[in-house]
């Protein structure tokens, strides 16, 4: 009998029975702070368009629930996301009262949950397939363009989140850019100080010990000391160093943050670099030298393509941090998306804080796994590279 | 260096910390000049006592609830009952490392309203990551011959858990919880955005009244209770390995 039962289905099943017969579908309120009224999915929809998704999610639990081949999973799996996705728009304008601008309409935990499940049946699948890296980053931009195309069609826009966005588009793009450009920007900084940094720290080993622990002890100021403790350098620095000032250098705003993010970045990439280094065969040095290589030679066409995917790692765990913590910059002034979270926290509006909170993730998603699809790449050419 | 300089060191950074926080007004002079327009020195809406234990008890919590879970859905997913949830598992620790502390906190908030709460769960769920992996990579690499001798020598799945891998995991899986604990005493400071009396209380009070001393002494006070931890967590790890004969590393 258990035999017939998939394990992880019988999970997915559970939260997929609880989500859709038990949990609210969506989520009523008057204005977009009072507390809202549940509504399930049959009562959430137009009457013949609720049974449909009940049947579609439960046919999908099912399919989850049992022994079935991985393609069918995938569709079922597939399917349930793209209904889910398009008639939570559905329930948002049917809810919705004729002509009124104030009342909100947010998916509630049923939804949640639902989504939730079926991206793991979802994710199941896809670790099971046994994707190539190129093919994991096709069906992450093709997760985007399905996103993108909905977002774009409209059919969303009576959601209280997308209500949200319309009243500030324009300051979104703006914290967007400077997320992005924090979270890069400082990344690119320490790529640019912490691999010589690494490299130098690998030949000269009185150095090692000494970098790293200062390196470690950064670590471990939290994130909003830091940002804060660099505001009154960074502000003498503005008044004192003469042109400072004009190229954007002040106390507060993003210098500190871009500072703060820089300095935590360092760790990861210099660890990781003097890792790689480290790692590097005997055999391929002695075989460098024996060929005359000189020491630049042998750093730049031997060890540093060797450690490469290591090197690499560190920079994945950077950029997936920076991401993440860039949102802490908004505390001192420095933009980003954690502008949204932290007036949505201020004023108890969720759906403010989703709408900085839901982006950071996803952009953070994206970049893991974009890099692992890269390290994975480079790993597998320099195992060709060792057994040619 | 000498042996005992790093010690000193530690017990220096111990002393002054006590000292500060339980004697906060000793420290006036040194912190006076980093305030303006005459506003106070030394936090002055709360003991600093007080905050630095709830902000330990916090972490505390979260860590050792985390502890528990991850170590016993590690333990369930290398079973051979558990191995369909093995590849699943190792990715969705990939997927929740993406999340960003500030988004589970603030996302937490709607849940379970304001105050200590919505903290406990970030740091339960930040805390779970490392500790699993960890604890996974641990159980899925053990020497495949000790497995063997204790499997042969009639050790049944229980003896073999308790007395043989998990021993021997140990050193792996505390290095594990040094991390999520460290990440922890940082991530508890954020959630005083979302009300929770922890030590960010203070930095964030210093922020908001541009009084550069408040978010020092906030700031020192978190780094040097993780520099303490993570010291104090990476020698009972190394005992931990010396003891299972792994060589002290």
């Amino acid at each position: 009998m258990t035999a017939r039962f998939d394990k992880l289905g019988v999970v997915i099943a559970a939260i997929v029975a609880y989500a859709a017969l038990l949990a609210p579908f969506a989520m009523f309120r008057a204005n977009r702070i009072v507390p809202g009224q549940a509504r399930s999915m049959i009562e959430a929809l137009p009457p013949a368009l609720g049974p449909l998704l009940l049947a579609i999610v439960i046919v999908g639990g099912i399919v989850a629930l049992l022994k079935t081949p991985l393609l069918v999973r995938l569709a079922a799996s597939i399917v349930a996301l793209v209904a889910l996705a398009i008639l939570i728009g559905t329930a948002g304008s049917f809810l919705t009262p004729a002509g009124n601008t104030f009342a909100r309409i947010a998916p509630a935990s049923g939804f949640w949950l639902l989504v939730f499940a079926f991206t793991l049946l979802l994710a199941d699948v896809l670790t099971r397939l046994n994707l190539s890296p190129w093919s994991r980053v096709g069906v992450l931009v093709l997760a985007a363009l399905a996103i993108a195309a909905l977002l774009v069609s409209g059919s969303w826009d009576s959601l209280s989140i997308l209500k949200e966005y319309a009243s500030r588009a324009d300051s979104f793009w703006a914290e967007a850019s400077k997320h992005v450009t924090l979270a890069l920007g400082s990344l690119a900084g320490a790529v640019i100080v912490g691999i010589p940094l690494g490299i130098l720290c690998h030949r000269v080993e009185r150095l090692r010990a000494g970098v790293l622990n200062v390196l470690n002890v950064i670590q471990t100021i939290p994130s909003i000391a830091l940002f804060g403790l660099l505001i009154a350098p960074l502000g003498w620095v503005a008044l004192h160093v003469p042109g400072a000032a004009a190229i954007g250098i002040r106390g507060i705003g993003t210098a500190p943050a871009f500072v703060a993010l820089f300095l935590y970045s360092l760790l990861p990439v210099v660890a990781n670099t003097v890792v790689g280094l480290a790692g590097v065969p005997r055999a391929a040095n002695d075989a460098a030298r024996g060929m005359g290589m000189t020491d630049r030679q042998r750093l730049f066409d031997v060890e540093f393509p060797l450690a490469f995917p290591v090197i690499l790692t560190g920079i994945r765990i950077v950029l997936v941090q920076n991401i993440g913590l860039a949102t802490i910059a908004a505390l001192i002034g420095g933009g980003g998306f954690g502008v949204f979270v932290f007036q949505g926290v201020g004023q108890t509006a969720m759906d403010l804080v989703l709408l900085g909170a839901l982006p950071t993730v996803a952009l953070a998603f994206a970049a893991a796994i974009i890099l692992d699809a890269i390290i994975e790449m480079t790993a597998t050419r320099r195992r060709v590279v060792e057994t040619a | 260096m000498k042996a005992w300089l790093p010690a000193l060191l530690r017990l220096a950074v111990l002393v002054l910390l006590v000292g500060f926080i339980t004697n906060p007004s000793w420290f006036e002079p040194l912190l006076k000049p980093l305030t303006e327009n005459g506003a106070p020195a030394i936090y002055n809406q709360g003991s600093l006592l007080t905050l630095t234990l709830q902000h330990l008890w916090i972490v505390l919590v979260a860590t050792v609830a985390a502890t528990i879970v991850a170590v016993a859905l590690a333990i369930l997913v290398t079973r051979p009952a558990g191995t369909e949830f093995l590849p699943l598992s190792r990715s969705l620790v990939n997927i929740g490392q993406t999340f960003p502390p500030v988004a589970v906190l603030a996302l937490a908030v709607p849940a379970v309203g304001f105050g200590e709460k919505p903290t406990l769960i970030a740091l339960f769920l930040y805390g779970l990551l490392p500790i699993f992996e960890n604890a996974l990579t641990a159980l899925t690499t053990l020497p495949g011959n000790v497995m063997e001798a204790a499997r042969g020598a009639g050790m049944t799945g229980w003896q073999r858990l308790m007395k043989v891998e998990l021993p021997l995991s140990a050193p792996v899986i505390l290095g594990g919880i040094r991390l999520s604990v460290v990440i922890g005493l940082a991530t508890a400071t954020i959630g005083s955005t979302v009300a929770a009396k922890t030590l960010g209380e203070v930095i964030i009070a210093g922020l908001i009244s541009n009084n550069l001393a408040f978010v020092l002494q906030g700031g020192l006070i978190v780094a040097a209770l993780a520099v303490l931890i993570y010291d104090a967590l990476s020698a009972i790890e190394r005992y931990a390995a010396r003891r299972m004969g792994q060589g002290a590393e």
